[in-house]
Order: C-alpha cells, then sequence, then structure tokens
C-alpha cells in the first residue's frame, strides 16, 4: 500500500497565510482589464493569461510539495484526485472534482462549481472569445509540467459564457522521464 | 465569513504583473509600464473603496478619508493598521507601515545596503534590486491613490523604502 495521500486540502488551507479574496479578486479583473487595453486583441489577451499562470504554476509546485506532503503519485488519475481536492483547494479554497476520464487514462476534466475568480465578473459582448479564467490553466500546464508531465490544458465549459460550470480539461501529452544531474558513483 | 484564498495567490499576482509588463509587455518603456501597473492599482482601490464605504456616513474632511485608509481599509487588505500617520497640515500625509506585506518577500541584494545612511539616492536608483523593489510598489500606490480619488480627493502618491521593510506611502493632496 501506498503512503496515506491527504485526499483533501483543508487542513493545509486552514494553516496557510490568507488574504482577503475581494482584493485577489478585484486584482485580477483589473488585470485582464488592463491587459485588454494594452494588447487589444482578445486572443492575445488569451495568451498572455495562460503564459502568467505558467509562470505562477512552475513556482507554486514547490510551495505545493513543501506543504502538502503529498508522495509520488501512482498514475495520472491519482494526479487529477490530488490537483483537484488538494492544489485547487489549499490556494483558492474551492475543491474541483474530476470526471469525464477517457479509456486510457490520459484525459480526464476538472469541474469547478464555485470559482473565487470570477466574483463580480460579467463579461461585456466586446469580450467575445475571452477565456476570462485561463491563468488558471496556465498554473495547471505549469505545475505538472515541473513534475515531468507535459500536458494541454483546455477550457471545455466556462460560466461566464453561459454554462452551467467551470469544465478544464487536461490531456496528459507525455511524461518526461526524470534525468539526474549527477551519477550515482561520484 | 469572509471568502480568502491563499496569500501565496495574491503575492503571485503581484509578481506577475510587474514582471509582465516590465519584462514582456513594455520592456523597453519603464515609465509606461510603471504607469499601466499603477492603473491596474487604481482601479483595484476604486472598486474596494465603493465596497467598503457602502454603509458609511460621507467623510467630512481629508484626515477622516485619511484615517479612514489607515484602519479600515488596510486592516481589509493587510490584516494591520497603518503604523505611523504623519502630516504636514498643507495637503500632505506619509503613511507608515513599519512591516509592508507586499515587500516581505522580495529580496532585497545584502551585498548594497540600502538604508546607509551614506547611500548617494543617485546611486540607489542605480542598483537594481532597489529598483526592482521600487516596480512592486506602484501597484499599492495605485491602490491608495484610486481609493482616495474615489472619495473625492484627487492626489499623488509615491512610497519610500529607504527605511525596509518599512515603507512610508506620500500622498500629496491636489488642491
Amino acid at each position: 500500500m501506498a503512503p496515506a495521500v491527504p485526499r483533501s486540502g483543508d487542513a493545509i488551507f486552514a494553516n496557510v497565510e490568507r488574504v482577503n479574496a475581494e482584493l485577489f479578486t478585484l486584482t485580477y479583473g483589473a488585470i485582464v482589464r488592463q491587459l485588454l487595453t494594452d494588447l487589444e486583441e482578445v486572443e492575445e489577451v488569451n495568451k498572455q493569461l495562460d503564459q502568467m499562470g505558467y509562470n505562477i504554476g512552475i513556482r507554486l509546485i514547490d510551495e505545493f510539495l513543501a506543504k502538502s506532503n503529498v508522495t509520488r503519485c501512482v498514475d495520472f488519475r491519482e494526479t487529477a484526485e490530488v490537483i483537484a481536492k488538494v492544489g485547487f483547494k489549499m490556494f483558492l479554497g474551492v475543491t474541483a472534482s474530476v470526471t469525464n476520464w477517457d479509456t486510457e487514462g490520459t484525459s480526464c476534466s476538472l469541474i469547478l462549481d464555485d470559482n473565487p475568480l470570477v466574483d463580480f465578473v460579467e463579461l461585456p459582448d466586446t469580450c467575445q472569445g475571452l477565456y476570462y479564467c485561463n491563468i488558471l490553466s496556465g498554473v495547471v500546464r505549469g505545475a505538472l509540467e515541473m513534475v515531468s508531465m507535459k500536458t494541454e490544458v483546455t477550457w471545455i465549459r466556462d460560466m461566464l459564457r453561459g454554462d452551467d460550470a467551470f469544465e478544464l480539461q487536461v490531456k496528459l501529452l507525455k511524461q518526461v522521464p526524470e534525468e539526474y544531474p549527477y551519477k550515482d558513483d561520484e | 465569513m469572509v471568502r480568502e484564498v491563499s496569500e501565496s495567490c495574491m503575492d503571485s499576482l503581484l509578481t506577475e504583473i510587474v514582471s509582465s509588463y516590465c519584462n514582456r509587455f513594455y520592456a523597453t518603456k519603464p515609465e509606461l509600464a510603471a504607469r499601466r501597473i499603477e492603473a491596474i492599482g487604481y482601479q483595484v482601490g476604486h472598486q474596494l473603496t465603493e465596497r467598503y464605504t457602502i454603509e458609511r456616513p460621507r467623510f467630512n474632511d481629508h484626515l477622516e478619508a485619511i484615517k479612514f485608509i489607515c484602519k479600515d481599509f488596510w486592516f481589509e487588505l493587510f490584516k494591520k493598521q497603518i503604523d505611523n500617520l504623519k502630516t504636514n497640515h498643507r495637503g500632505t500625509f506619509v503613511l507608515q507601515d513599519n512591516k509592508f506585506r507586499w515587500l516581505s518577500r522580495v529580496s532585497v541584494d545584502p551585498s548594497v545596503e540600502i538604508s546607509g545612511a551614506a547611500q548617494e539616492p543617485s546611486v540607489m536608483s542605480e542598483n537594481k534590486s532597489a529598483q526592482a523593489t521600487g516596480l512592486h510598489l506602484y501597484f499599492p500606490c495605485g491602490i491608495i491613490r484610486g481609493a482616495l480619488s474615489t472619495l473625492g480627493i484627487p492626489c499623488a502618491v509615491t512610497a519610500d523604502i529607504s527605511n525596509l521593510p518599512a515603507c512610508s506611502f506620500v500622498i500629496r493632496i491636489k488642491v
């Protein structure tokens, strides 16, 4: 039996330093707004939000590993569960559910019913095509890349576009074998 | 219960605002980058103030509004109040936070004594880490300016970090 992996991030979230979510939500909103003004093209805004998320993800994974005490996941299924139940909880204070697995177990959906990024948000008609929460997909992609998993992360459903939930599809493209920078006998 | 997120979320966003604007979008135009970061802060200050003052009577004078920023507003943002408030009674206010949270994780090059009294101001501004620290302050300066503008007080806000980890925000009210 593998050692018990925390199945929930509740205890970790209760112990980390936290801030008022309004500040976070409004700051994110102000960033998106400013990017729309400065970059003009909605496509470019999507790209930059994803890039910002990626940069955050590659740093956040360290904090995640340090605080969560999770051990190596046996497969991608377990990885997805840990992201949904521990990862989302310890940073955003909400959990996601994992569904829509393909038969190979390499692609699934993370479903968020509650998403602090979009409190107070309504998109005007001029923002069609905007993936408002694209920073999240970047974070997941960046974090997984740091633990040797190349993934493709895309939005399937988006409540700001009229869907009934936020659905993020995570597809495992390739597992990069770990290369140690040292040899055993040195 | 007030909704919360982990502090790392906020720290990560701040780091990314600064690095996106200064290293990617306006890498060759630091003044523009600074202005955009300040604008993001302004928007946040404006919206937060609207929310936090909904059930309050109108402030009678500048000092009352500034006190609101030092106490309630700062507390919502940082779970503490401003430690020291000074004014020259001619429209300039200095708000000092002895341990400003958003700078507590910014590393400062230990080889350069920023707080050293012998430092020439010009030397200081050439020091890269001081510059990087400065970039992180456009956002909070924007928040304060946005907050006060929403309360009907147009002003200019700058920050002084010659006493790290303390940080002073200097508010000059426009007459």
